[in-house]
């Protein structure tokens, strides 16, 4: 076994000559993680703020349920995905086993929860606030949610970000239904798993690395705009 | 605006002095008592078009609360709330408008926040940019228009939540304590708001604790005690020779807390 420096060296070495594979597992990471987060926010943006804002019989199982959703274990996500997938299960006819629209649809599956009971926290709280101005201003249910949804704008990049963290790093559900497959399926958190298990701790680092720096970039932008944010009071 | 008013150049309204003006709205037997707890009991009040009633109490009287059963944000637990005849509806709370005590900003631009109250009541347009041009200015927040609301000052945005009142054009505008932490400059622009709104014929309905701005607002004034309308009556009067022991005492500085064993006093109308 090499000492960690020389492979952390060697990893480097490979990010900065560009490796070809190195870039198209960087590249399938974050099409099948972004368009997951951005499928996930578009079904758990106003799902949460719908719950947050509206009084309704069977609010509060709704909310628990989203709450205890978001602690979904992702290989069980994986299996059920897999079996509604697999040839045999009822979305089979559609041959999307192995593909990113697998992984893709496994994430939605486990971020949604998560950004649809964030949301309605956020939304709630705000609610609270902004209630009787509301109610006195006659808005009615859908400019509500549009209100609440924009002015929680700020907030609700965070809830984003959320979802965005646990897909980049959700290894359970995509090496199920995706399979890890060479130059189709293969995404960072899956090559990993595989190099580290042949020993090939190169490529593991360098993807380790880059899934770091993703990480931290994207807290960081984030931060940035919501300090902006709340200079201007809007957060 | 019916025959009892007669139009003045400026375009409000005088009410002579021999008839009542016409009746905008009533609460009538209006109680709220949530769990059987009387917050508001079985008040009878008539508001009138085109005057200002100041409604005064001590704290916990159910000031806030009344105002809330009549703008329609409360449903009264028994009662009724009309409004021009008629019980009050979504319909009726749109000719209303209400500032709160602790003015409710959106988290937008000072222009947003006037055009998002404008278009919840469908208007756009040039219509709308002229309304909101107009509330900038009268609220003097011409050079403030693309600032964050909730940057400016109390005073600002107590002038803001009220000039996005009165860009919806009320009939009716409750205020509740809309000066109540604020200083002198900004309470006087506050008034200079609402003598202005007065003048063009909009109701006024306001909660104060100070007496000064109860002289020199009110027309009227109701005065609450423990959930009930123990006195109502023109403001000097009310003012100068109360006639109920807790607005005596309350004007005197005195506290003053229910004797059980006195019989309660009626309402003078």
């Amino acid at each position: 076994m090499q000492d960690f420096a020389t492979t952390l060296w060697n990893a480097v070495g490979l990010i900065l000559l560009g490796d070809a594979d190195l870039i198209e597992i960087i590249a399938l990471s974050l099409r099948v993680t972004l368009s997951a987060v951005v499928i996930a926010c578009l079904i758990g943006l106003p799902l949460g703020a719908l719950v947050g804002a509206f009084r309704f019989p069977g609010r509060g199982v709704v909310t628990v349920l989203l709450n205890a959703l978001m602690g979904l274990p992702p290989v069980v996500v994986g299996l059920v995905v897999y079996l509604m997938l697999s040839a045999a299960g009822p979305l089979g006819p559609l041959r999307l086993l192995y593909t990113p629209t697998a992984m893709i649809i496994a994430q939605t599956i486990l971020v949604t929860p998560i950004v649809a009971a964030l949301t309605r926290q956020v939304i709630e709280d705000l609610h609270s606030e902004y209630a009787e101005q509301f109610a006195s201003l006659g808005v009615g249910p859908l400019d509500r949610v549009a209100a609440l949804l924009w002015d929680a704008r700020y907030s609700l990049l965070t809830v984003a970000l959320a979802g965005f963290g646990r897909a980049v790093a959700e290894v359970g559900a995509v090496i199920i239904v995706g399979g890890n497959i060479n130059h189709v399926t293969r995404v960072m958190t899956t090559t990993i798993a595989l190099e580290t298990s042949k020993g090939n701790l190169e490529l593991a680092l360098a993807l380790g690395v880059v899934l770091l720096a993703i990480a931290v970039i994207v807290n960081a932008a984030v931060m940035a705009l919501r300090a902006s944010a709340v200079r201007s009071a809007y957060a | 605006m019916p025959d009892a008013c007669l139009k003045t150049i400026d375009g409000g309204y005088v009410t002579p002095a021999s008839a009542p003006a016409p009746l905008l709205m009533q609460a009538r037997g209006v109680s709220f008592r949530p769990q059987g707890k009387p917050l508001v009991d079985d008040i009878d009040l008539d508001i009138r078009e085109g005057r200002r009633l100041i409604v005064m109490g001590s704290n916990g009287a159910g000031k806030s609360l009344l105002m809330r059963l009549l703008h329609g944000l409360i449903a009264p637990t028994s009662g009724e709330v009309v409004w021009r005849g008629k019980p009050l509806d979504r319909t009726a709370m749109r000719e209303q408008a209400m500032v709160f005590q602790r003015p409710v900003m959106l988290r937008r631009s000072v222009i947003a926040n006037l055009q998002f109250a404008l278009a919840v009541r469908g208007i756009g347009g040039a219509e709308r940019r002229r309304r909101v041009e107009e509330a900038l200015e009268q609220a003097r927040l011409g050079d403030l228009a693309k600032r964050p609301a909730r940057v400016l000052s109390g005073g600002e945005q107590q002038r803001l939540a009220l000039a996005r009142a009165l860009a919806c054009t009320p009939r009716l505008l409750f205020l509740d304590e809309p000066t109540a932490s604020l200083d002198p400059a900004s309470t006087l622009a506050i008034e200079n708001l609402i003598a202005t709104a007065h003048a063009r014929g909009i109701t006024i309905v306001m909660i104060t604790h100070d007496k000064g701005q109860a002289r020199r607002l009110g027309d009227d004034i109701a005065f609450l005690h423990a959930g009930r309308l123990v006195e109502t009556g023109p403001a000097a009067r009310v003012l100068e020779t109360p006639s109920s022991g807790a607005a005596r005492a309350w004007l005197e500085g005195r506290l003053y807390l229910d004797d059980l064993s006195s019989p309660h006093t009626s309402p003078t109308p």
